[in-house]
């Protein structure tokens, strides 16, 4: 009877992530077919990697309820419980830094800002100043998002309005933008969204629910949100700051 | 077999990845736990299953998407952004209306990857469980979805066009801005986190060859400068249409009542 309950339990989830995955199978199709009228190429492969895909999809799903979601809420009572702010902090920053220094998405953008600056005359051409600017750039991304969590969870604690601190945020996105070298723009746009990954985000979306539901006076809906909107926001303010610093 | 073989080598790096990926917060915690808080985990078994989970189930996703989908996709965006395409149905280059498939494909695309990307999923599953239930999951991943597809559009529309980026970004946060004034504040948080959770995983890669394959293909475009900006659309343009949802259905709620009030005078 336990067996059959968890099979039960199985399909349901296989068949909640085959629906997550509808969507992109139907328009690939819909465009190999209607629109470039040529056959698959490679048609087992696309199919075992749909399964794959499809497994994996329902595997992180389910390691995330009984995982991460927990751990990330077991983390944020224990620090809040000792009472130290110090190493509330340390941890937020540790958590941002960490996670965002190894970024695969974060290397290839940076390794990319360096050949878009020295095309473009900014750095010299040769090797060394090409790497070293890569990874400062990373290191400047990594340490902004770290940043960025430290004043995420102190504005839970603190209970300030989230929107006076994002709008701010805004405002010196644009100034900066209006100074920053053009060149480095559209990178430092698009570096906000690739800094938070996948691992990363329910684990800070947890602590920042657990945060607020032990915090008197705090609601997890109003105050536990918000950490991941200023680990996108702060990376563009650095980044165009890193192209300025450099030029 | 040899494909078999070559399957397992891929997984098993893919595996190796990943478990790099997971190493700092692993260490991370681990530190906090024995020498900061010294207590133990509850549920710690659970725990350490759902871990082993989270790192095997992000592997398969990944294997399959590299095996399945990018592949496709980045044929797909290169073949719909080539000249040849383009000028086969009598379009001229220079024209932003013959790039129509372009900007249909680049909604879609968004709109589909973005129901599949795991961290919207997490951030929405947190959002039902914290409402208890008053903000649906699957509502939030549609209405994040259509932010996505709108955006890549626009986005693709800007390439073809060469106008400069700031401006939409500008006259976007200003959108934002005022939308936060008359929106209902329950939701302003998880609107602004759903901008930056959209773009990972599966959207990325997809989207970065889409620009890069239309950067090259107009002529007079640069893709070192205008290839970028599709990801800052797709941060962006979400948190505009969750605001914009939040703000509809406050609407619509005054309104019911007022109906209400007038029907039972």
């Amino acid at each position: 009877m336990k067996y059959r309950a968890y099979i039960l339990d199985v399909s349901k989830k296989l068949w909640a992530a085959v629906t997550d995955l509808v969507p992109i199978i139907v328009v690939v199709v819909f465009f190999q077919i209607v629109v470039i009228q040529q056959p698959f190429p490679q048609i087992g492969e696309v199919i075992v990697g749909i399964l794959f895909v499809i497994i994996g999809l329902m595997l992180f799903i389910e390691g995330l309820e009984i995982g991460l979601f927990p751990i990330g809420e077991a983390m944020a009572y224990a620090l809040a419980k000792k009472g130290s702010l110090l190493w509330l902090m340390i941890f937020s920053f540790a958590l941002g830094f960490s996670t965002t220094v190894a970024e695969p998405a974060l290397i290839a953008v940076a390794k990319e800002a360096s050949v878009i600056s020295s095309d473009a005359g900014l750095i010299s051409n040769d090797h060394k100043t090409m790497k070293g600017y890569a990874l400062g750039l990373r290191l400047a991304v990594a340490f902004s998002v770290g940043l960025a969590i430290v004043i995420g969870v102190l504005r839970i604690l603190k209970g300030w309005p989230l929107y006076y601190l994002i709008i701010g945020g805004y405002v010196l996105v644009m100034l900066m933008t209006s100074i920053a070298p053009k060149e480095i723009i559209g990178l430092a746009y698009d570096a906000g969204g690739v800094t938070t990954s996948t691992i990363t985000v329910p684990l800070v979306t947890a602590l920042g629910v657990g945060l607020a539901t032990v915090i008197k006076g705090r609601s997890p809906l109003l105050d536990g949100f918000g950490l991941i909107a200023f680990a996108s926001l702060l990376p563009m303010v650095f980044v165009m700051a890193y192209g300025l610093f450099w030029f | 077999m040899d494909r078999m073989y070559d399957f397992v080598i891929d997984f098993f790096w893919i595996l190796v990845y990943t478990f790099r990926d997971v190493l700092p917060i692993l260490v991370l915690i681990i530190f906090f736990q024995l020498v900061i808080l010294k207590q133990p985990i509850p549920h710690l078994k659970k725990v350490l299953l759902g871990g082993v989970y989270v790192v095997f189930g992000l592997a398969l996703f990944l294997m399959g998407l590299e095996k399945a989908l990018f592949p496709i996709g980045k044929i797909m965006a290169t073949q719909l952004s080539d000249p040849s395409f383009i000028e086969a149905s009598g379009n001229v280059l220079t024209d932003w209306t013959s790039y129509y498939w372009i900007y249909i494909f680049a909604a879609l695309i968004g709109f589909s990857t973005t129901i599949a990307e795991p961290s919207l999923i997490a951030v929405a599953i947190k959002a039902g469980e914290v409402s208890a239930g008053t903000i649906s999951a699957w509502g939030l991943r549609i209405t994040v979805a259509v932010g996505v597809a709108f955006a890549l559009a626009l986005g693709t529309f800007r390439i073809v066009t060469g106008t400069p980026l700031f401006v939409y970004i500008m006259a976007g946060y200003l959108v934002v801005i005022v939308q936060t004034i008359f929106a209902p504040k329950k939701l302003i948080a998880i609107a602004y986190d759903s901008g930056g959770v959209t773009t990972s995983t599966v959207t990325v890669p997809l989207v970065a060859a889409l620009g890069l394959g239309l950067s090259n293909a107009v002529p007079g475009r640069n893709p070192a400068i205008d290839g970028f900006g599709l990801i800052a659309f797709a941060s962006l343009f979400p948190i505009i249409t969750v605001l914009g949802y939040a703000q509809f259905m406050a609407l619509k709620t005054r309104v019911f009542k007022l109906k209400i009030e007038k029907d039972a005078v």
